[in-house]
């Protein structure tokens, strides 16, 4: 069972250099205790882009699909056998990268 | 049942319509065929066939499933005495963080207590597909996202089951005063389901205070229900039952249950607290034997445990006994800030209002209650209190039979920091 665990920031900061090394110490862990499936940073709203192809042509947006103060900044996927882990160590990786997260169950 | 199909099947859904199917079978079959010699026996079989049947008309192209089911199929039967631990598992499954309180009450309602949906949605004053999408959702989240079905390991079990406790609370309180106009006052089935539930909760966890604590609280509550509410359907305030109606073998259990908490020398959490606060109350013979000063005494720590406003205005009404209604209005009075949408903080100003002669005052201060009150028996007695007033101008007399205090209902809910859902926190007040 895999889930997401997604990094929500509040502000427009970056993970501190302290963030960075304590999320550097909960990967390794992950990896060594076999939950670890993937993991990355994200650029914020500012970079992304939206399109959409369901016309005729692309058509593109600059920005993110929804503005709001909370957005995704980076996330976890995990291989946990079920919601109890899988919340044990999202709590985990709030503590780590200093920030909320939200977990969510890959169907 | 329901528990024992979901331990196997590991889906609640398919667990409720396979119990549901065998009993629409034994209503069919029974008046036919006798009922046969284990009536439960046979329904569990015939649930366990249902389930299976459906699970292959919906996996027929799914071998995987298949093989999964073929192994199932072989599982011993579960032992004796195992449903007791299948029953914890539900419990601890429909009471998950990971779903919202009004969630968790209510499922817990559905698949432990076995009410219809209906029901539920009478008890928490909710329209019935709203209740039903909230538990509709509720068992999609624990499926998708796996919450597991199993008693928590020993090191995340207190955490857990103060939240199962909270449900159990909430549940109990439904039914002590149940929160809408048009149901019984009082609901013996949830009362009785909440404490059923507790006891499992204590035989898992023999040692832990507050689980004793809760058990107590619920049985001295539990003890007075047949003097709470008069033949005419009022609610009747504590200070004014018949004690004679008390149940003395609940009492019993309760403080030996109290005085088992005190021995162990354990610091008391608030459900502990509560219920040494009810075993005050259950064991004065007669309202003017209470020992108040014992009773603020331990509202103050509880105040100190939990520094909520609920807590202090059922304190206050135990200091009117103490020190006097001028002393307590006082109290309650500085309040009214954050307990101006709250029906007992009303009655509870309305009663000392009155006992200091303020009729005025403590009119307007029924009407507020009464618009606020949920519950058909505390409604009526809440009436007759303030259609009484004006009878007497000046300091009310103390004369012979007069209500001295009886403030506002007997029933010490879900007091103080119990989230309640957003309904409503608490009826407090001895």
């Amino acid at each position: 069972m895999q889930y997401l665990v997604s990094v929500i920031n509040d502000s427009s900061d970056l993970a501190t250099d302290s963030e960075q090394a304590a999320i550097d110490v909960f990967n390794e862990q992950l990896i060594a205790d076999g939950y670890w499936v993937f993991a990355g940073g994200l650029g914020g709203p500012d970079m992304a882009t939206v399109l959409d192809n369901r016309g005729e042509a692309p058509v593109f947006t600059d920005g993110p699909f929804v503005e709001t103060k909370e957005y995704i900044v980076g996330f976890w996927i995990l291989e946990a056998p079920d919601l109890d882990v899988a919340l044990k160590l999202a709590a985990e990786g709030s503590k780590a990268c200093n920030r909320k997260v939200e977990v969510r169950p890959f169907l | 049942m329901v528990a024992t199909l979901t331990r196997r099947f590991g889906d609640l859904d398919l667990a409720e319509e396979a119990a549901a199917e065998a009993f629409a079978t034994a209503v069919e079959r029974w008046p036919a065929d006798g009922v046969p010699p284990n009536p439960g026996a046979w329904l569990t079989t015939t649930a366990n066939r249902k389930a299976i049947d459906r699970i292959r008309r919906e996996n027929k192209r799914d071998d995987k499933q298949r093989e999964a089911l073929a192994l199932h199929d072989d599982d011993p039967p579960e032992p004796l005495g195992a449903i007791e631990d299948q029953r914890l598992r539900l419990i601890f499954t429909c009471c998950h963080p990971a779903l919202a309180m009004e969630a968790r009450t209510a499922l817990t309602l559905r698949m432990v207590g076995g009410l219809t949906m209906p029901e539920i949605a009478r008890a928490f004053l909710v329209q019935e597909d709203a209740m039903g999408r909230r538990i509709t959702r509720a068992k999609a989240k624990i499926k998708a996202a796996r919450i597991p079905y199993r008693v928590p390991s020993a090191e995340d079990l207190p955490a857990r089951v103060s939240g199962v406790l909270a449900v159990l609370f909430l549940v109990f309180n439904e039914g002590y005063l149940a929160s809408g106009p048009d149901t019984d006052p009082v609901r013996p089935d949830l009362t009785a389901e909440a404490i059923r539930l507790t006891r499992l909760i204590r035989a898992l966890m023999p040692d832990d205070g507050e689980v004793a604590g809760l058990l107590a609280l619920m049985l001295l509550i539990e003890a007075r229900h047949a003097a709470r509410v008069s033949a005419r359907g009022e609610l009747v305030p504590l200070g004014e039952q018949d004690r004679g109606l008390w149940d003395g073998a609940l009492i019993a259990e309760g403080h030996r249950l109290v005085r088992e908490r005190l021995a162990s020398g354990v610091a008391p959490g608030r459900y502990q607290i509560l219920a040494a606060i009810n075993a005050v109350h259950t064991s004065a013979r007669e309202v003017g034997d209470t020992d108040w000063s014992q009773i603020v005494a331990l509202y103050d720590q509880l105040v100190r445990l939990d520094p909520s406003p609920i807590i202090a205005l059922n304190r206050a009404v135990a200091v009117a006994e103490l020190d006097g209604p001028e002393v307590a209005l006082a109290v309650v009075d500085r309040l009214g800030d954050t307990l101006s949408g709250y029906r007992a903080y009303h009655a509870a100003r309305a009663d000392l209002l009155r006992r200091l002669g303020r009729s005025h005052e403590s009119l307007t201060a029924y009407d507020r209650a009464i618009e606020l009150a949920g519950n058909a028996a505390e409604t009526v007695f809440l009436t007759r209190r303030r259609d009484q007033l004006g009878w007497c101008s000046g300091p009310a007399k103390m004369t012979r039979g007069e209500p001295r205090s009886g403030a506002v209902v007997d029933g010490f809910g879900a007091a103080s920091g119990v989230a309640r859902g957003p309904r409503r926190y608490h009826d407090g007040v001895s």
